[in-house]
């Protein structure tokens, strides 16, 4: 018999650390770990460097200097003595409202829209086709600085609207009218009413800004509202699997929505501020910047088409069998809908809706465009221009950007592996 | 037919009556209509609220463009023209606007005499992307060249290019014509040289700075031929990156200047500031794709490593990327390298744009190949295993044909986007199509007050590339189907 030798001697050659598979990979790291240790104190170098050759140190204490520049539109309060930190927070809150806004506007029209375009009607499906293969081969930009031109060129001034005592003797009405006689645009913004309570609770101070306590007030109602809603749903259900009969509930859960709200408006006094032609402008209500409406159109406009899309691929991909199933069972179209395809769909539809809403947040830096006021427009904008320090600026919007990015998709992803299927 | 025996049976027809026409109501455009546009409550409120919805539309656009006027020299002369011909009440579009200054929207201000090279660049971008997009349909190649022939025959005669430049490019053209009909495989290589073809034309300055710089592509190809079979793949790929970058760093200048003082050839050069408008755009867009896809590659692979490390600066790079917006990636560019490298150190913002950008696509493209990895079925990797194929071939033959095909849509949508995106250098101050130009338009004292013309000649624009290039997408995902479904 023929024994197999002793295996080769466990001898290491240098050689092995290229052509053995044992060791090369960790060679291959090795070599990148240096190299990028190089590349990282070479950049680290030249940043200091740099640094000295314009004498200047690297340091955030520029952050608590007084600001010396104006916001126009604001949610905390802020003067121009107030802080560069300060004027960041405004403009960082500023780029949140305006994704927050942005996502829901965009939700609304990409589900309407991806809806459409799978309806029976060739007409509204070929309208809606029309409308996602414009919007979505046009760059987001071009919306932007077009439905802000449009806004600040062709709409009517201000003194258009004005009715003097004259014009009501002589029958004639004013150029221009308001849209349902509480929302004026005008070249310079859109007016628009506010909410006003008698009874206010007023504010409480958190320190850096006053929040109001009636919103706090409204919320906690809802809230709970949604807890009372779900506790009915929940033994609707038990009621169901128990006896077979499903209760009939919609005018419950319709009270429940309701009624605490309606009675807590009442109670606070809640009635709207309409804008009223004073003088030479208007005064009451509140008056959004085009800038905003601009970008608020614009990119919900650009986003809702790409979320149509989403929105119609989810639902096609469910195959016609479930609906098929779902009938044969018994169900109507509207449960075959909520309990069978939306389920289902829904898997499909929210991985890329996180990344369009991530995209949407970040589109929200084309504010620049149209000088709209928001993390870039202050601390990477005027900030960064008065001061200086491009490095600190840059850097510090950098990581808010990417906190931000990194919590809507951290939120997100929850959301995504709740409703993921379970397999095996 | 005839009864054979002569007496005819009483209830059995023998002929044929002629089919009657189906009811009016089951067929045609009737019912068609009743279908697709009446069937129910809701559908017919919503075929009305379309119509109406294209009503108000077509009232309000038709008149504006066919009262559009061609030729006047101010926005205010458009409206005396207008209102003379179509009522002073009338609306009308002011196209004199784009007649005068459609240079400026395609060239910025690229010297104008020198139009024929961006021109030539571009016809030549189609013949020298030909043969990636049909890739083994030569029969595609001839159509195409001949359009691009056609294309530039005529646009380089508009632009009255040089007698040289025409003998050069029909030459060129000749060859082409030959190597698609002989051997279409080599074309590759004309669109291996292309990017330095474009770089001369578009830059001028010396031929010899592109062609030095070209040569260490070749060392790097000579390199790996040698020593590929001794020392593998990477190793091999290694040392031929670095004698290149060795060449770029220390002699490739010398060389060109040179060559350059000894047999002067070039074109007159034109300043990166020069640039502008579609010119611009298509020179980021395009040197950007052809860029992105490849480090797009390594990175998902890089992020689907078994290597601990190389996996951990895949992802740190592809999350930083992503998750700040292109807009602060380009300030960097232009506010934050000059931090990042040795003092004094200052190279052309296109060029820095461009690196950028290619970063921003490179990382999406990334996430989206990724994608088409985690797709595929774990057998092909054990099959690819299995034949014995090393990592690089099992990738090259196996892995990356199916995985791409199935990212096809991901990454054109990313090209896509990258291209729209170029109109963001706008805010590095440099001049794009849509912001740069249109502003410059906006601000001549003869424009003023324009808005609508400008920016729909632009989106046109980018309209039909970044639609032509989504068709592209879907009859590509329909050639490369394999399984039929």
């Amino acid at each position: 018999m023929a024994y197999a030798g002793e295996a080769p001697k466990d001898s290491f050659r240098l050689s092995m650390l290229i052509y053995d598979t044992r060791y090369r990979s960790i060679t291959i790291q090795i070599i990148v770990l240096i190299l990028f240790g190089l590349f990282l104190s070479w950049i680290f170098n030249n940043i200091v460097q740099n640094l000295a050759a314009k004498d200047r140190g690297f340091s955030y204490d520029f952050l608590w200097n007084r600001a010396g520049y104006d916001i126009s539109q604001r949610l905390i309060a802020y003067t121009n003595d107030d802080t560069h930190a300060r004027a960041m927070l405004v403009g960082l809150l500023n780029t949140l409202l305006l994704a927050f806004f942005g996502c829901i506007l965009a939700t609304v029209i990409g589900v309407v829209a991806g809806v459409l375009r799978l309806s029976n009607n060739w007409l509204i499906g070929r309208l809606m086709t029309v409308y996602v293969e414009v919007t979505r081969n046009v760059p987001v930009l071009l919306w932007i600085l077009l439905v802000y031109v449009v806004l600040s060129e062709a709409m009517p001034e201000p003194k258009d609207f004005k009715l003097t005592d004259a014009m009501i003797a002589a029958g004639e009405q004013p150029k221009a009218h308001m849209i349902l006689g509480s929302i004026a645009i005008t070249n310079r913004g859109t007016n628009i009413p506010e909410p006003l309570f008698d009874r206010s609770l007023g504010n409480i101070d958190l320190g850096i800004f006053l929040v109001s306590l009636d919103l706090l007030a409204i919320i906690a109602v809802l809230v709970g509202s949604f807890f009372a809603y779900r506790a009915l749903s929940h033994r609707a259900r038990a009621l169901q699997e128990a006896t077979g009969v499903r209760p009939v509930t919609w005018w419950k859960s319709l009270l429940i929505w309701l009624a605490p709200v309606v009675i807590l408006l009442w109670a606070l006094g809640f009635h709207l501020g309409y804008p009223q032609f004073k003088g030479f402008n208007f005064t009451g209500g509140i008056t959004v910047a085009h800038a905003f409406t601009a970008l608020l159109v614009a990119l919900s406009l650009y986003t809702g088409a790409f979320i149509a899309e989403i929105v119609r691929a989810g639902i096609m991909a469910i195959p016609r069998g479930q609906t098929e199933a779902a009938y044969a069972l018994g169900l109507r179209p509207g449960r075959t809908m909520s309990l069978v395809i939306l389920p289902q769909a829904l898997r499909v539809i929210i991985p890329p809706l996180i990344s369009q809403y991530l995209n949407l947040t970040k589109n929200t830096s084309l504010a620049i465009a149209v000088s709209y006021m928001d993390l870039r427009g202050t601390l990477g904008g005027i900030t960064l221009n008065q001061t200086g320090k491009e490095l600190e600026c840059m850097l510090l919007m950098m990581a808010i950007y990417l906190t931000i990015s990194l919590i809507i998709s951290g939120v997100m992803n929850i959301y995504n592996n709740a409703v993921k299927l379970k397999e095996r | 037919m005839a009864n054979p025996t002569g007496d005819s049976i009483a209830f059995a027809r023998d002929t044929m009556i002629p089919p009657r026409e189906p009811p009016a109501r089951e067929s045609g455009y009737v019912k068609w209509m009743r279908e697709n546009l009446f069937s129910n409550a809701l559908n017919i409120t919503l075929t009305v609220i379309s119509i109406l919805i294209i009503f108000g539309l077509l009232r309000a656009v038709v008149p504006w463009f066919l009262n559009g006027v061609w030729n006047a020299g101010s926005l205010s002369e458009c409206r005396t023209i207008i209102a003379e011909r179509a009522g002073p009440d009338a609306s009308g579009a002011c196209w004199a606007m784009v007649r005068e200054r459609w240079n400026q929207f395609l060239f910025g201000f690229f010297p104008m005499d020198q139009y024929w090279r961006p021109t030539l660049a571009f016809g030549l971008l189609f013949a020298a992307i030909g043969p990636v997009l049909f890739a083994g349909q030569k029969e595609k190649l001839n159509p195409l060249f001949l359009v691009v022939t056609l294309f530039l025959a005529v646009t380089l005669w508009l632009a009255s290019a040089p007698a040289l430049a025409f003998a050069l490019t029909a030459v060129l053209l000749l060859v082409l014509f030959a190597l698609a009909n002989t051997a279409p495989g080599r074309l590759i290589w004309f669109t291996a040289i292309y990017p330095a073809i474009t770089f001369f034309l578009l830059w001028g300055g010396s031929i010899w700075a592109p062609v030095v710089a070209m040569l260490g592509f070749v060392i790097i190809a000579v390199t790996y031929r040698l020593t590929f079979e001794r020392l593998g793949v990477v190793v091999a790929t290694a040392l031929g990156a670095v004698l290149a970058v060795l060449w770029w760093l220390f002699l490739d200048h010398g060389v060109a200047q040179a060559i350059d003082s000894v047999i002067p050839i070039g074109l007159p050069a034109v300043a990166s500031d020069q640039f502008g408008g579609f010119l611009l755009a298509m020179t980021i867009g395009v040197t950007a794709i052809a860029f992105s896809l490849p480090m797009g590659i390594l990175l998902a692979l890089g992020r689907r490593s078994d290597m601990f490390l190389i996996k951990v600066l895949s992802v740190g790079f592809i999350e930083f990327i992503r998750g700040v917006p292109l807009i602060t990636l380009l300030f960097t560019a232009s506010l934050l390298l000059q931090y990042f490298l040795p003092p004094n150190t200052n190279f052309d913002l296109i060029l820095r744009v461009i690196i950028l950008v290619t970063f921003f696509s490179a990382a999406y493209i990334a996430e989206v190949i990724r994608g088409g990895l985690a797709a595929l079925p774990r057998g092909q990797y054990e099959a690819a295993d299995a034949l014995g194929l090393d990592y690089w071939r099992a990738q090259r033959l196996v892995i990356m044909p199916q995985a791409l095909k199935i990212a096809i849509p991901g990454i054109v949508s990313s090209f896509i986007g990258l291209f729209k995106d170029t109109t963001l250098v706008a805010f590095v101050g440099l001049l794009d199509p849509l912001k740069g130009v249109t502003q410059i338009v906006r601000a001549d004292i003869n424009w003023k007050g324009i808005y609508w013309e400008p920016y729909i000649f632009v989106g046109a624009i980018f309209f039909v590339i970044c639609f032509g290039m989504s068709r592209y997408s879907m009859y590509l995902e329909r050639r490369l189907k394999r399984d039929h479904r």
